[in-house]
């Protein structure tokens, strides 16, 4: 993995760890483009503070801003989250294999009294 | 705050203290690691805080591969911290490692975290329960 992918990495999941930026861009996974008042409007907080989200989207690469006319339109780019998914699967398989051979080295020889016990 | 991390737990019919030996004694890293029934051909590990582990492995294909990593923290048969990367790519981020044994009836609970490390830039967000909405993701992105 080169540097530059580690650093976008690490932007994609700082960028996903809030749970409104995760919920802005489920909605921008459900419709193509929104604009920035309707994507504010389900949450309970600041038109700014969703400024702020959609800011730190942008830097992660994540979303990308349209200015049309007087609206400004969000798009989702989905390409830095599948870095992320890759990484989390890739590990999943890794482990999910490892602990396999752990479980399997660990249970191959029980003490005798076990074994007793068990008949 | 919480980075995405991936959570495996299991419970096995083994005591911690075995468990943590497999962990962490060379001759018994070398019984079981790596992912497929390819030998391990190096392990080494200085079991104390900042103390080092490499393991050497050539999978079933011959392609070899090393990971090593820092012992963090070391509670004998109930907790290891280390870190993780892989020393075949030098580029890749350093990750964080987490193994608890718990007793449980004749076995143990052992619950594996390997999460990337909290960094500043991540600070001002609110707690959140990752995985699950990873999930979403993963089916809204598509897995690989």
């Amino acid at each position: 993995m080169v540097k530059s992918q580690t650093l976008v990495l690490d932007r994609t999941f700082a960028a996903l760890s809030d749970p409104t930026r995760r919920a802005l861009l489920a909605r921008l996974d459900e419709e193509d483009s929104v604009s920035i008042s309707e994507l504010a409007r389900p949450f309970p907080v600041s038109l700014p503070a969703i400024m702020k989200h959609l800011d730190v989207l942008e830097d992660a690469g994540l979303i990308t801003r349209e200015k049309t006319g007087r609206t400004v339109n969000c798009q989702l780019i989905a390409q830095p989250m599948q870095e992320a998914v890759a990484w989390l699967n890739r590990y999943e398989r890794f482990w999910n294999k490892q602990l396999d051979r752990l479980t399997a080295f660990v249970e191959r020889d029980q003490p005798p009294t076990k074994k007793a016990r068990k008949k | 705050m919480t980075k995405p991390s991936l959570t495996i737990r299991r419970r096995i019919k083994a005591s911690p203290e075995k468990l943590f030996r497999a962990w962490t004694d060379p001759a018994n890293i070398r019984q079981w690691w790596g992912p497929d029934d390819g030998p391990v051909l190096h392990a080494e590990a200085d079991l104390r805080v900042g103390g080092a582990f490499r393991v050497k492995f050539r999978m079933l294909d011959g392609d070899e591969h090393e990971c090593g990593g820092t012992y963090r923290e070391i509670v004998p048969n109930e907790k290891l911290i280390f870190t993780w990367q892989w020393l075949s790519d030098a580029d890749e981020v350093e990750t964080l490692v987490t193994v608890l044994l718990q007793p449980d009836g004749d076995g143990t609970a052992m619950t594996f975290t390997h999460a990337q490390f909290q960094d500043e830039k991540t600070r001002d967000g609110h707690q959140a329960g990752w995985s699950g909405s990873f999930d979403k993701l993963e089916r809204a992105f598509g897995a690989p």
